[in-house]
């Protein structure tokens, strides 16, 4: 009997062809055809050719947006990391009984369900355009996510140490200081510094809706066709982005995440 | 000998303790300087309860009966935007991430290089690419299936690229050693290795564009944020709830569908 080393996986091909016929039908409905992606291709060497060089003329309207930006990250995040450390002590549910915990983790999944521009949009129109609609939707975002990474680290923790806290007869907060903070700060500081990061990424675009920042003078930029001050507020962005990347994964190192 | 055991014993070296301070007087300093110059108007707030109840009240009672003709196919069209999306992301991602992998290719700048390309699309937000690509393809889906595939080949280039590093080489060796062409050991060597991970980025991408590709019709990229921006332009708070409602159903049913696959393949 000779045994094939390889058996065909008769499953798995029929699961590709599915997924390449679900392709293709999508294609389909999204009227996506190879003319229309040749037409854009020569299309896109003229756009590329208006984007550069880029124009730093107006650096000023382009500090400005940059530093709301930043400013915008930076609140939403301090906030953000305020809110969410009680809310994920609260949902740990190895701390605390069911009815506390269910509410906080319900707060937290209707926090992430939305993306940040969608919330920008409504709080733009309850606290009106600017950056207080930016900050507080960025707030939103930081105690989702946040809130949900903490939480998670919190239930890993060893259950020894808070244990023999309560057997001195400590109260509840000298538990939470002496046997749980230990145990999660260093990757609180991890989730906290990536939170950031994903602020200050959003926090550029957030604009787009009227929520304070880059993003409205991008979008403005853009719809009035000023392709290289689109270029150089875009290579502003990244350079931004890519500093705040290095910072993160510097200040991990710092506290040896 | 007294002086040995009366040492004081610290948890941090100087330089430790220097670089800790450091981030921490630079996270105040951040805080209070954005605090004291952000331009906002606090009497926006104590008008905010007054504009919210506005808002809900605009926004009730929500116009179900437009879902059949207006959400229903925008609503279609950013599923399959964000599916595939990930799809042509995964596509471009996994050459990267060979290149990228320093086990698979031993050369320190094709490294880089692959590195370089996953960070810059990393660096550019979803709504920025579809910016870009609405104006090289005009708005509609296709900018949209664009912008969600190349900003995705950031994140799935880099985990899928370090996974690969994570691989065993047992198996590689010996498929070396008899000789096997390079696509016989990806094929039987790598994927085998890689497949769950795979498949993980794979979920988690797409479980991340199905809420991004909601926005992107704000800029023009095709989905049902066009037809947000529609109701919104036009103060159907009404309508806007409908689609907020769908899409928030479309997200839980997506995570719990990931969720649910994730824990069958791994």
């Amino acid at each position: 009997m000779s045994r094939v080393a390889f058996p065909a996986n008769w499953w798995a091909r029929a699961g590709w062809t599915l997924l390449l016929l679900y392709v293709a039908y999508a294609a389909s409905q999204l009227e996506l055809t190879p003319a229309r992606f040749a037409a854009g291709l020569e299309h896109g060497g003229k756009f590329i050719a208006r984007l550069f060089p880029p124009d730093f003329h107006r650096w000023e309207l382009l500090l400005k947006g940059m530093v709301e930006s930043l400013q915008i990250a930076v609140v939403a995040s301090a906030l953000g990391v305020l809110i969410s450390a009680p809310l994920a002590l609260l949902a740990a549910r190895n701390l605390m009984p069911v009815w506390a915990s269910w509410p906080a983790r319900a707060v937290m999944v209707l926090c992430r369900s939305f993306h940040p521009v969608i919330v920008a949009i409504l709080f733009v129109k309850a606290v009106g355009f600017g950056a207080l609609a930016g900050i507080l939707a960025l707030i939103i975002a930081s105690v989702g996510f946040l809130g949900k990474l903490l939480t998670e680290a919190i239930e890993e923790i060893s259950l020894k140490q808070v244990e023999a806290v309560r057997a001195t007869g400590a109260p509840f907060l000298s538990v939470v200081t002496y046997a749980v903070v230990p145990q999660v700060f260093a990757r609180f500081i991890g989730f906290a510094s990536y939170e950031t990061d994903a602020n200050l990424r959003n926090s550029t675009m957030v604009g787009i809706v009227g929520a304070g920042g880059i993003g409205g003078t991008l979008f403005a930029a853009f719809q009035r066709f000023d392709y290289d001050f689109v270029c150089a507020i875009v290579l502003t962005i990244i350079v931004l982005i890519m500093v705040g990347e290095v910072l993160t994964v510097r200040i991990k190192k710092v506290f040896r995440v | 000998m007294s002086a040995a055991l009366e040492r004081e014993w610290r948890r941090f070296t100087p330089v430790e303790r220097l670089g800790r301070f450091t981030v921490y007087f630079g996270v105040v300093a951040a805080i209070v300087a954005s605090l004291q110059t952000v331009e906002v108007i606090p009497e926006f707030l104590y008008d905010a309860p007054e504009q919210i109840g506005d808002m809900l009240v605009r926004m009730w009672p929500i116009a179900w009966g437009h879902y059949p003709e207006g959400v229903h196919q925008a609503l279609l069209e950013s599923l399959h935007i964000a599916t595939l999306g990930t799809v042509l992301a995964v596509l471009m991602a996994v050459p990267v991430a060979f290149l990228a992998a320093r086990n698979v290719t031993r050369s320190a700048g094709l490294n880089y290089a692959a590195k370089l390309v996953l960070v810059s699309a990393r660096s550019v937000n979803t709504l920025i690419w579809a910016l870009l690509f609405v104006a090289v393809f005009g708005p509609g889906a296709l900018a949209g299936t664009l912008a969600i595939a190349f900003h995705s080949i950031g994140f799935t280039g880099k985990l899928l690229g370090e996974a690969l590093e994570e691989s065993n080489r047992g198996s590689i060796e010996a498929l070396e050693a008899s000789g096997a062409p390079w696509l016989s050991i990806a094929l039987k060597g790598y994927w085998p290795q890689v497949r769950p991970a795979f498949w993980g980025i794979v979920l988690f991408r797409w479980d991340i564009n199905v809420r991004e590709s909601a926005v992107l019709g704000l800029v023009g990229a095709g989905g049902v944020g066009m037809a947000l921006d529609t109701a919104l332009n036009l103060f159907q708070w009404d309508r806007a709830a409908l689609i907020l409602v769908s899409v928030l159903a479309v997200v839980v049913v997506a995570e719990i569908a990931t969720t649910q696959l994730r824990k069958r393949i791994l």
